[in-house]
């Protein structure tokens, strides 16, 4: 059994089924196109939340001092715990699964001035932990807070995008002086551009993020708003938790179960929910378009059957020149793979097409923030391909075997 | 050539059982030129596709160039029908969107030819049959005998032994007939065996044997030749 047989007999047989072709070939085309576009608007969806989550922090936990619940070492309950500046230190000291821990102090509504701008913004005093830990990436040309920074509690400050924009416009900041609370901070660097989707404070384009110890000097916060650690990796988030918890508890005598003395928000445990629900809106969408390529598919072994049906003679004929069984079947799987395949192609390019020019758009409007840009990755683009060939397969296989089952005698004297 | 002893075909359409034939004994042998007549259901058509291996026997013996065909494969059958085997129909049974080139083409695609042969092949066989100019016609461009005669240079295509013809000039008038019994004149007489189905007396009397058919026997002896 040659394949240049099948190839050259398809192509005689294709020509009378021209028009019958095309019609099956726009089923598959839309079938296609619609699983794609289903799937790279939930491969996009995916993706946008991720980094909006992303935007925040990489794998962190944040903390925040709670009140006790439970009475314990001569204390009782209701109890106030604070978070200071040199629990940082101790943490680090007696919980080694910590990979990186640091602060923040955080002051809403500071008065902040420059040239004849007049504003009310928010201030972090933080450490330079955070430029990994939160994403606070500096632009080309700037930087962000460092430990000599902390040390010398220099007047520098580091601005989110959004409010440099809100004192500069288009101005260039770097090096430029504005006014905190009339005290004068040199400006050296402006964060990167981030989608963040979720915060415990706002935005971290809005904020201006000075050194931690100036911001003591300045405003005098005796104890910290927030402790921020990244574990050593994601499995151990909830181990660790207990044993910041437990370490905390002997530092400031309360007990080690007792959940309400320190807050905990898990990010990576967010973001895995997340993730794992968009992964499965994705696969919602996903069934919604193999179900209509499916239909595609009945209509091409519909149109296989008819066709077959219609050709009967022509079997006959073809087996008495001496065609083996084979070579029908192969003949007829070949058309409808070829079809799906063609319809397929089509659909595939049409696709990528359609989410090119889409993503290449300049909108910017807040539903993309959320929403993403569709996105056709290698994997979508292996699974339709799969799918596709499964299908031909099938919608070939079973009409096939009825063509070839026919026999010759039976099938010549058929009108 | 053929030698056919005590062939049984029954036909199982629904409840009913068909004999088509009964039992039948038929020797022929190589280069010979023979006529099958008989009156419609006697079996011929039946008999006809025994021979050319298009279908099997439901009992009985049949050896083709004495090997035993009627326990071979359908794949081994095909083979023969390719090789050994050549039919010519009444109603043509071209394809109807390939060219003449095209139709004669296909048994030696089936028989992987290589291209340039076939080419070659196809162009000889078609001058043969005097359709030389015919080669890109489609068989909706041509007239009944010059369908017939394409026909017949598909089944020549991978030269067999044996051809085959079932009422060839069934739906031909007298003078395309005439250039078709001409042609099978000359396979003949080229060494070809030629069995033909056919009402016509015209191809009967060229024959030098005929074979009655009547109720799935043979009616006129059984397979010795017999004057006219």
């Amino acid at each position: 059994m040659r394949p240049s047989i099948i190839y050259n007999v398809f192509m005689r047989d294709f020509r009378k089924q021209r028009k019958r072709m095309l019609l099956t070939l726009m089923a598959i085309f839309w079938g296609t196109l619609s699983i794609m576009l289903l799937l790279a608007f939930g491969e996009g969806l995916k993706n946008q939340f991720y980094a909006s989550t992303a935007g925040m922090g990489e794998g962190i936990v944040i903390v925040w001092g709670g009140q006790t619940s439970i009475p314990y070492k001569g204390f009782g309950k209701g109890r106030r715990i604070h978070l200071f500046e040199d629990d940082i230190a101790y943490l680090r000291k007696t919980v080694p699964a910590i990979k990186q821990i640091a602060g923040e102090y955080i002051r809403w509504g500071a008065e902040i001035n420059y040239k004849d701008k007049f504003l009310s913004e928010r201030i972090n005093g933080v450490f330079p932990e955070y430029r990994e830990m939160r994403n606070m990436i500096p632009q080309m040309g700037g930087r962000m807070i460092n430990y000599l920074d902390i040390d010398r509690k220099r007047r520098v400050a580091f601005l989110g995008d959004k409010v440099k924009e809100r004192l500069f416009g288009q101005e260039e900041a770097i090096g430029k002086i504005i006014y905190i609370r009339s005290i004068p901070f040199k400006v050296i660097g402006i964060m990167k551009h981030k989608t963040q989707g979720s915060s415990y404070q706002g935005r971290d384009e809005d904020v201006i993020v000075i050194p931690a110890s100036t911001f003591v000097a300045i405003f005098g916060d005796p104890y910290l708003d927030n402790i921020v650690y990244q574990p050593e990796s994601p499995e151990m988030a909830k181990t660790v938790e207990n044993r910041v918890l437990a370490m905390m508890g002997t530092r400031y005598k309360f007990r080690a179960d007792d959940k309400s003395a320190l807050g905990f928000w898990d990010v990576i445990e967010s973001q895995r929910i997340t993730r794992n629900v968009l992964t499965g809106i994705e696969v919602f969408l996903g069934i919604i378009g193999a179900l209509t390529l499916l239909i595609a598919c009945v209509g091409v072994a519909n149109i296989m059957y008819v066709s077959i049906k219609e050709r009967t003679r022509e079997i006959g004929v073809k087996m008495a020149i001496g065609a083996r069984k084979s070579y029908i079947v192969f003949q007829f799987l070949l058309e409808a793979l070829g079809i799906t395949f063609l319809g397929g192609f089509f659909g595939m390019s049409t696709t990528y097409i359609l989410t090119e020019s889409f993503r290449k758009l300049p909108i910017e409007s807040d539903i993309f923030s959320i929403m993403g840009k569709p996105i056709v990755s290698m994997d979508i683009g292996l699974i339709v391909v799969l799918i596709l060939g499964v299908m031909g397969l099938l919608s070939g296989f079973f009409p096939a075997m009825k063509a070839a089952s026919v026999n010759p005698v039976d099938a010549l004297r058929y009108e | 050539m053929i030698k056919m002893t005590g062939i049984k075909k029954v036909y199982n359409t629904g409840k009913v059982a068909f004999e088509a034939l009964r039992g039948l004994d038929i020797e022929v042998k190589s280069n010979e030129y023979i006529a099958i007549v008989g009156p419609s259901g006697s079996g011929k058509s039946t008999l006809m596709n025994l021979m050319g291996c298009l279908d099997t026997p439901s009992s009985g013996e049949y050896l083709l160039d004495d090997k035993r065909v009627d326990t071979l494969t359908s794949n081994q059958l095909a083979e023969i029908r390719n090789q050994q085997v050549g039919f010519v129909f009444q109603a043509f049974n071209l394809l109807p969107y390939a060219t003449a080139y095209e139709n004669v083409e296909l048994p030696l695609l089936f028989a992987a030819m290589r291209a340039k042969e076939r080419k070659r092949r196809v162009v000889e066989l078609l001058n043969r049959v005097g359709l030389g100019d015919k080669l890109s016609n489609k068989p909706t461009e041509m007239s009944g005998g010059e369908m017939q005669r394409t026909a017949i240079a598909r089944a020549l295509a991978n030269n067999p032994k044996l051809i085959l013809a079932d009422e060839p000039t069934g739906n031909l008038d007298t003078k395309s007939g005439g250039e078709i019994i001409k042609i099978f004149d000359e396979l003949h007489a080229n060494g070809h065996t030629v069995i033909v189905i056919t009402h016509d007396k015209n191809i009967a009397e060229h024959c030098q044997r005929i074979v009655k058919l009547k109720d799935g026997m043979i009616e006129n002896g059984n397979g010795f030749p017999l004057s006219r």
